[in-house]
């Protein structure tokens, strides 16, 4: 039997807080990859999967280090090797491809420079025998002009070029292993198709043998020839990825499956039938709005919405649905009165409001509330959460001592948060529990209509599926109506009566949730719909070639 | 946008004439304000009230402040800084020498300062936490906290008194050789770079700390990049705007506050004229010293905007 390309044995990795305590947070690992082959590292945040990936490389991040086990690569220990050696393996034999290309890209010099850079580091090649065979990679890529996009900085290219361009960076010297880390998490599902069906089509050329770790699992099931499943810094199942997806036996790997079972909709019937016309709570009419000072024509300069209406019933939820830059934020903002349009009106309860947000009446504010992507940026990390949730009480309902306390629990308690926790910083909480808390300083203005930006597209599918069932339940016991924008069809499906998809700023279709996603008429929608990734080994092989280039 | 560097370059540039213009007419009022009366001064004890109606006259005092502003201003865009009260020289003559000296003082502290600044910076930044780090930190806030007429007293008291390595003043009108140009601007420079050198050194390591943290940074780590080509290709670059402005702010000090030091070594620099000027409230001359510093650190703080302007890659094409 021929040595697996790594070997893993009960791989321990040590993390030492802020406080100077110690934590194990990778504990006792052990697997090994063999040459040619794909491994996927599956796992939500927090579970090792990326400090495994880099020890790989001889690599912790700062903070943390190798406290046991062996990492073996091509038979030498990287946990022992000195680091000059260490140094001489990476970018020649075991080479990383980051999650998001964009920030691992110095700004400062041209994309060329960044991705020869490692046949320069370890002298493996003359620079014009490096340009060349980073020219032939950019064309085994499917990267546009590969003649001369090296030539430009990391900033005046796209996202999906840059994640290519970092794949380049990574085969430029040859390795034996690479690592992906969620590679495509930071795509839209139109450009992530292309990423990946470039990737596949290079490792199976080169034979190499690839590390993909992501929370994905149809993406994993696109790339992979076998599958881990972590949790905590622990293996809790493995196995090639057919067994994974037909025949899990862990609790945890199933639990990640269900998150992709079609979700049960129920359609929020208006309460009162009787009356014929229904009048919606929202209505959203030929919005143009945008960035730049005003032209001629009115319109500002860089224009990010042209035309845009929607409605919103009562009781009723309205998904916005589309790719980054297509303006679903925009659309918030211009709602919630943060970005004035240049043209047309929002309407509330049939009433107008104004543009801005600071010449709205209290009561127009306090009715209509917005909740953010980033609950990290959105909750101030000096306030504790008491303060946090009670500042909206006292600005629209001037609740003060005993009773502000007593509303603060049951917000918490809405929200399914003990109230123990009013009493800690947003810092203290997990990412699930911060969203929660986003959500009810939202709730304690006590609302019609919630605006939520993307609400769950920072957090792992189990608990963005928690944070849905949540706003499900929370919407039919205090008759709530949101708006709710996501990049992502799952979600919007499962609690949306009508979804908008938009493209580049303007509305493509409107679609009623007994549509989805089959009934889509216009083809961007079935371009959008047909790319979410299927939980099936052969789907991506079975999508036509140049399926994607229309969404460009 | 290929026009785009030269366009924010200019518009940089009209900011600082902007600046400078501000800047004169406040000098010139600030030296309006001085309290005591020239002419008085002049005068001594024959200030009679028609000597000093006669001389106020001579001296075009009595024209209103506005018109006098104009008058100076113009004066100054031709090269011509007035004439001294105190002594009917021309202010121009009175400075070229002393701003000679001073700008000579200021090269020499510069050559050393900055790159030993940036050297113990980065090295700093590339070994944080080390003990190296900490000493080199401890090292610099103590030179910070030490006022500079002690550190410069102290080195007096070493070098020319108990070692008599150095002469305990520094008169630049007798430099001979370069051997002699090294024992007169010894002390006072070890003394003006203690005290400009703490502030660079800080702010380079905290620029940086904070380009290390980079994920292109340790993207190079992973391209199995040394620990220096790391710091001088990856970060460096990426932290030169924070770190020029941090120069430009240390070494304007050089022109205008380096009045104690040229006090102490007695070096005939353009501090120690000014200072002496506002004690015969000779107004030109210290209209024009004032000028000079201002001009100093506006020149300084452009050249760092300008650099910073010019290092943003994303203005590039």
């Amino acid at each position: 039997m021929t040595q697996p390309l790594v070997d893993i044995q009960n791989l321990m990795v040590e993390a030492r807080t802020d406080s100077g305590r110690k934590v194990e947070i990778i504990k006792g690992v052990s697997f090994t990859v063999e040459k040619g082959e794909i491994v996927a590292l599956i796992g939500e945040s927090g579970s090792g999967k990326t400090t495994i990936a880099l020890t790989m490389m001889g690599y912790t991040r700062p903070g943390c280090r190798i406290s046991g086990g062996k990492v073996t690569l091509g038979g030498r220990d990287l946990v022992t090797m000195s680091e000059k050696q260490r140094q001489a393996l990476r970018g020649t034999d075991v080479a990383y491809v980051p999650q998001s290309a964009a920030a691992a890209f110095n700004p400062a010099q041209r994309l060329i420079d960044q991705v020869i850079e490692v046949a320069g580091i370890h002298k493996l090649m003359p620079k014009a025998e490096a340009r060349a065979k980073a020219i032939s990679l950019f064309r085994a890529l499917a990267l546009p002009a590969p003649e001369t996009i090296g030539e430009r900085y990391p900033h005046q290219v796209s996202g999906g070029q840059l994640q290519r361009l970092a794949a380049a960076m990574a085969l430029i010297g040859d390795p034996q292993l690479l690592i992906f880390d969620e590679p495509t998490t930071a795509l839209d599902v139109t450009t992530q198709i292309e990423v990946l069906r470039a990737f596949k089509d290079v490792m199976r050329k080169g034979g190499m043998a690839g590390i993909y770790v992501s929370h994905d699992l149809a993406v994993v099931a696109q790339i992979a020839d076998r599958i881990i499943v972590l949790k905590g810094g622990e293996i809790q199942e493995e196995g090639t990825t057919q067994e994974i997806l037909h025949n899990a036996r862990h609790p945890y790997t199933r639990e990640l499956l269900s998150a992709f079972e079609p979700a049960v909709f129920q359609p929020h019937e208006p309460k009162d039938t009787k009356s014929v016309v229904r009048r919606p709570v929202l209505e959203v009419s030929n919005i143009y709005a945008g960035y730049g000072p005003l032209g001629g024509d009115g319109l500002p300069a860089k224009v990010v919405l042209s035309d845009v209406s929607c409605k919103l019933y009562k009781g009723q939820n309205l998904g916005v649905i589309g790719e980054s830059g297509s303006g679903k934020s925009t659309l918030a903002r211009v709602v919630a009165g943060l970005l004035p349009p240049a043209r047309g009106t929002v309407e509330f309860n049939g009433r107008e409001l104004d543009t801005e947000a600071a010449r709205r009446s209290k009561e127009d504010l306090r009715r209509m509330q917005i909740v953010f992507q980033l609950a990290d940026t959105a909750l101030n990390p000096a306030r504790s959460i008491a303060d946090i949730l009670g500042r909206p009480l006292t600005f629209y309902h001037g609740q003060k001592g005993a009773a502000r306390e007593a509303r603060i629990k049951e917000l918490l308690d809405m929200v399914h948060l003990p109230s123990a926790i009013r009493h800690r910083m947003p810092g203290e909480l997990s990412g699930g529990q911060k969203q929660r808390v986003n959500f009810a300083r939202a709730l304690a203005a006590n609302p019609d209509v919630i605006l939520c930006d993307e609400i769950t597209s920072a957090l792992d599918t189990v608990v963005a599926a928690a944070i849905i069932d949540l706003l499900k339940e929370l919407q039919s016991s205090l008759n709530l109506s949101y708006v709710f924008i996501s990049h992502d069809l799952s979600t919007v499906q499962s609690i949306c009566d009508q979804v908008m998809v938009m493209q580049n700023g303007r509305t493509v279709e409107l679609l009623a949730n007994s549509q989805l996603p089959e009934g889509a008429n216009h083809h961007y929608s079935q371009l959008l719909f047909a790319s979410v990734p299927k939980l099936d080994t052969g789907w991506l092989d079975s999508l036509p070639a140049g399926f994607a280039a229309t969404g460009n | 946008m290929p026009g785009k560097i030269p366009l924010l370059v200019l518009s940089r540039l009209g900011v600082t004439l902007i600046t400078l213009l501000i800047v004169s007419f406040v000098v010139f009022a600030a030296t309006l304000l001085l309290p005591g009366d020239v002419v008085e001064i002049l005068l001594g004890q024959a200030a009679t009230p028609e000597a000093v109606a006669g001389l106020r006259e001579a001296m075009h005092l009595d024209s209103p402040a506005l018109v006098r502003y104009g008058q100076w201003l113009l004066g100054l865009l031709h090269g011509d800084f007035g004439v001294s009260y105190a002594n009917s020289m021309p202010v121009a003559d009175m400075i070229g020498g002393r701003l000679m000296n001073t700008l000579r003082l200021a090269a020499v502290t510069t050559l050393l300062a900055v790159p030993l600044a940036l050297f113990l910076g980065i090295t700093a930044a590339m070994y944080r936490g080390s003990i190296y780090d900490r000493a080199v930190t401890m090292i610099i806030v103590s030179v910070i906290s030490v006022p500079e007429f002690l550190i410069a007293t102290l080195a007096v008291l070493i070098f020319a008194v108990w070692l008599r390595w150095l002469p305990a003043l520094s008169l630049a009108n007798e430099i001979q050789s370069f051997g002699q140009l090294l024992k007169v601007f010894a002390m006072p420079v070890i003394t003006l770079t203690c005290v400009i050198a703490a502030q660079m050194v800080r702010m380079t390591r905290a620029a940086v700390i904070d380009a290390l943290q980079m994920p292109f940074v340790e993207m190079a780590l992973l391209k199995g990049a040394s620990k220096t080509r790391m710091v001088l290709r990856h970060a460096l670059p990426n932290a030169i705007g924070p770190i020029a402005n941090a120069i430009a702010l240390s070494l304007s000090y050089l022109l205008g506050g380096v009045i104690i030091v040229e006090t102490i070594f007695n070096y005939p620099g353009i501090a120690k004229l000014m200072v002496d000027a506002v004690a015969t409230r000779d107004l030109p001359l210290i209209q024009s010293c004032a000028m000079i510093f201002c001009f100093g650190f506006l020149l300084l703080i452009t050249l760092a905007d300008i650099i910073a302007i010019l290092a943003n890659p994303r203005l590039r094409t």
